[in-house]
C-alpha cells in the first residue's frame, strides 16, 4: 500500500470513530449505542492480545482471565486504597503483564493444543480465586466504584470529572476508542517492525529461529505479557465503566470470544481482531430475535465462516500479506 | 592450523542405550570435516550435541578453546556454532529474501525497543542485512528467487536456503545436517561445489552424511562412527583403505550374503 493511502485510511478511521460517530448518534438520540461501541473498543483491546499469542504461533484462550484480574486491580485500588481510576489504569496492565511473566514462563513451553488447555483453565482458576479470596470480596464483587475523577498533569485538566460531565457514555466510549486506537498503533509498529519478523519466526518454527540465535523463551514471554496488559486495561476500563466486578465478570466463553474475534477479522492482518470483534458482537445481538436459535445459528455460521474464510474477513478485502 | 572446534570425550545416555560413546575429534580451521557411519552409528545425537541441541552426558565441545556444551541452543548459535537441518526446515511463510534477513538476528546491534522505536541504529541494522542477505542469496544462486515465498521453492533450493539462513548468522563453525539428503546426482554436485566454494571463503564446516562418494569428494578429512564409537580418523585414502571402516560398513553384510 502507497504511504499516501495509508495515511489517508487512517485519517478516514479516526473520523469515523470520534467525529462521525458521536455526531450520528446524537442526531438519531439512540445513546445506548455508546455503550455498545464502548465494549466493542475495550473487547478488542483484550482480542489484540490474543492475536499476538497467535502470532506468536499460540492458541490463548485465557484472556478472560487477565482481563478479570486487570478489572480487580483496578477496582481495589481505587475503592480500598483511594487511588484515582487514572493511574490504575496502567498498574492494572502492568500488573497482568507481571502475572502473565510468572505463569507464561512454565507453559509457554508448550505448544498447540496443550497451551490451548491450559489457557482455557486460567480463566476458570481465575474466577475461583476471586470467589476465594478475601480481597476480592467472593461472590458479592466489588460494587458502587466511583466514576473516574478528573485527570490533571501539572495543574491543567485534560481529562474533567466524568461523574461531572453530561454525558458520561460518550467520555467512555471517547476513552475506550482512544485506547483501542493506541492500542493498534502499538501493535501495528510491532508487527511491522523486526519485532513481528521475530514473532513469525516462533510461529512457523522454534527450533530453527533457535538455531539462529534467536532467544525463543524470553521472546515469547515478552509476547505473552504485552496480550496480558492490554488485557488488564480492557479489564480495569470495563470495571470502572460498569462501575463494578464480579467474579463471573469475565468468564470462560468471553476468553472463547475474545479468541473467536481474532479469528473471524483474519490472524493474518493486525486490524483482524477490530474487525472480527465488531462483527460478532454486534451479529449476536443482531440474532437476538431468532429466540432459542441464536445460539445454534451463531454458531453454524462461525463454522461455515471458518472453512469459507480461513483466512478470516479481512481477506476479502486485502490481498494476502506479502511479508 | 588450529583447531577451531574440540569434541572431548563426549558420551550421551538415553537409558541404558549409549547413543554416543566417548568421542574426541577436533575440526581445524577452514577444513571440511564430515561425520560419517552405518545407520544408527550415532551421527545425529553427537550432531545435535555439537549444536548444544542436547546436553551430553559427559565430556564436553569447546569452539576456539571456549566450553559451549551445556549451553542453550541459542546461545550456542551466539557463540558461532550454527547448525541447518536435515528435513527443509525454513520460515515457510516467510520470502526467501525474508528468511535470511531475519536469520541475520545475531548481528543486530539494536535492542527490541531500538526496533520497536525505529531508532537510528535499527534503520542502519535493516540497511545492513537487507544488503548482506542479498550477497549471500547471489553467493547460493538464489537471488532471482528473493521475493518468492519459501514454501513454493523446489527441493534443492530449499536446502541452499537452510544454508544462506546459517550462513547469514555469520558462523564460526556450521554444522551441515545431512545436505546431500535426497538429491539427485546432479543437484549432489551442484552442493559439493557450492560447500566447497564457502570452505575457499574462509568458513569451517562439520557436516554429517549418508553419501559416501559425495564425502569422499568433499572432505578434508573424515571421523567414522559405528555403534556410538568413533573408528576411524583421516583423509578420505586413507578411510577408503582403512579395515575397520570396511568392516562397518561391508563386514556384516557380506557374512550374510556369504561371502
Amino acid at each position: 500500500m502507497m504511504l499516501s493511502v495509508k495515511i489517508a485510511s487512517v485519517a478516514v478511521f479516526l473520523a469515523i470513530v470520534f467525529i462521525a460517530v458521536p455526531v450520528l448518534i446524537a442526531a438519531s438520540g439512540r445513546t445506548d449505542l455508546y455503550y455498545t461501541l464502548t465494549s466493542v473498543a475495550l473487547l478488542s483491546i483484550a482480542s489484540a492480545g490474543v492475536w499476538l499469542t497467535f502470532y506468536i504461533g499460540r492458541i490463548n484462550i485465557g484472556q478472560g482471565a487477565y482481563a478479570l484480574m486487570g478489572g480487580y486491580v483496578s477496582a481495589i485500588l481505587v475503592m480500598n486504597h483511594g487511588w484515582s481510576f487514572w493511574p490504575t489504569l496502567p498498574v492494572a496492565g502492568l500488573f497482568c503483564a507481571a502475572a502473565s511473566v510468572l505463569i507464561g514462563l512454565p507453559i509457554l513451553r508448550l505448544r498447540g493444543v496443550y497451551f490451548a488447555m491450559v489457557t482455557l483453565t486460567l480463566t476458570e482458576v481465575a474466577r475461583l480465586l476471586a470467589l476465594a479470596l478475601p480481597i476480592t470480596n467472593g461472590a458479592k464483587g466489588i460494587v458502587s466504584i466511583p466514576l473516574p475523577g478528573a485527570l490533571s498533569v501539572f495543574g491543567l485538566t485534560i481529562i474533567p470529572d466524568f461523574a461531572t460531565l453530561q454525558n458520561p457514555r460518550l467520555a467512555f466510549y471517547l476513552l475506550a476508542v482512544t485506547l483501542m486506537v493506541v492500542c493498534f498503533a502499538v501493535m501495528y509498529r510491532l508487527v511491522h517492525s523486526r519485532i513481528g519478523k521475530l514473532c513469525q519466526s516462533l510461529q512457523q518454527n522454534e527450533e530453527l529461529a533457535s538455531s539462529i540465535g534467536v532467544n525463543i523463551a524470553y521472546l515469547r514471554v515478552i509476547a505473552y505479557a504485552v496480550s496480558s496488559f492490554f488485557g488488564g486495561v480492557a479489564g480495569a476500563i470495563f470495571a470502572a465503566i460498569s462501575q463494578s466486578i464480579y467474579p463471573s465478570s469475565f468468564t470462560v466463553t468471553d476468553s472463547v470470544n475474545f479468541m473467536l474475534n481474532c479469528f473471524l477479522g483474519g490472524l493474518g492482518y493486525v486490524f483482524g481482531p477490530m474487525l472480527g470483534t465488531l462483527v460478532l458482537y454486534f451479529g449476536w445481538d443482531l440474532l437476538f430475535q431468532t429466540g432459542e436459535f441464536q445460539l445454534l445459528i451463531y454458531s453454524g455460521l462461525m463454522i461455515v465462516l471458518m472453512l469459507v474464510l480461513p483466512n478470516g474477513l479481512l481477506s476479502l478485502a486485502l490481498p494476502s500479506r506479502k511479508s | 592450523m588450529a583447531d577451531m572446534l574440540e569434541v572431548s570425550g563426549l558420551t550421551k545416555r538415553f537409558g541404558g542405550l549409549v547413543a554416543v560413546n566417548n568421542v574426541s575429534f577436533s575440526v581445524r580451521e577452514k577444513e571440511i570435516l564430515s561425520v560419517i557411519g552405518p545407520n544408527g552409528a550415532g551421527k545425529s545425537t553427537l550432531f545435535k550435541l555439537i549444536a548444544s541441541f542436547l546436553r551430553p552426558t559427559s565430556g564436553e565441545v569447546r569452539l576456539k578453546g571456549e566450553r559451549i556444551s551445556n549451553l542453550a541452543p541459542h546461545i550456542a548459535a551466539r557463540k558461532g556454532v550454527v547448525r541447518t537441518f536435515q528435513e527443509t526446515t525454513i520460515f515457510k511463510n516467510m520470502s526467501v529474501r525474508d528468511n535470511v534477513i531475519i536469520a541475520h538476528h545475531l548481528r543486530s546491534k539494536a535492542s527490541l525497543v531500538g526496533f520497536f522505536l525505529g531508532t537510528g541504529t535499527a534503520k542502519a541494522d535493516e540497511a545492513a542485512f537487507g544488503q548482506s542477505a542479498d550477497e549471500i542469496l547471489a553467493l547460493l544462486g538464489l537471488a532471482s528467487l528473493a521475493g518468492e515465498t519459501a514454501h513454493n521453492l523446489p527441493h534443492g533450493h530449499l536446502r541452499a536456503l537452510g544454508i544462506a539462513i546459517g550462513l547469514a548468522t555469520n558462523p564460526s563453525i556450521l554444522l551441515l545436517d545431512e545436505p546431500f539428503a535426497g538429491m539427485n546426482h546432479d543437484e549432489t554436485m551442484r552442493m559439493v561445489a557450492m560447500v566447497r566454494r564457502l570452505r575457499d571463503l574462509g568458513l569451517t564446516i562439520l557436516l554429517v552424511e549418508h553419501d559416501m562418494p559425495a564425502v569422499m569428494k568433499i572432505s578434508d578429512r573424515i571421523v567414522v562412527l559405528n555403534f556410538g564409537q568413533k573408528i576411524a580418523e583421516g583423509t578420505p585414502p586413507e578411510i577408503q583403505a582403512n579395515e575397520k571402516v570396511i568392516e562397518a560398513y561391508l563386514g556384516s553384510e557380506d557374512e550374510a550374503i556369504g561371502l
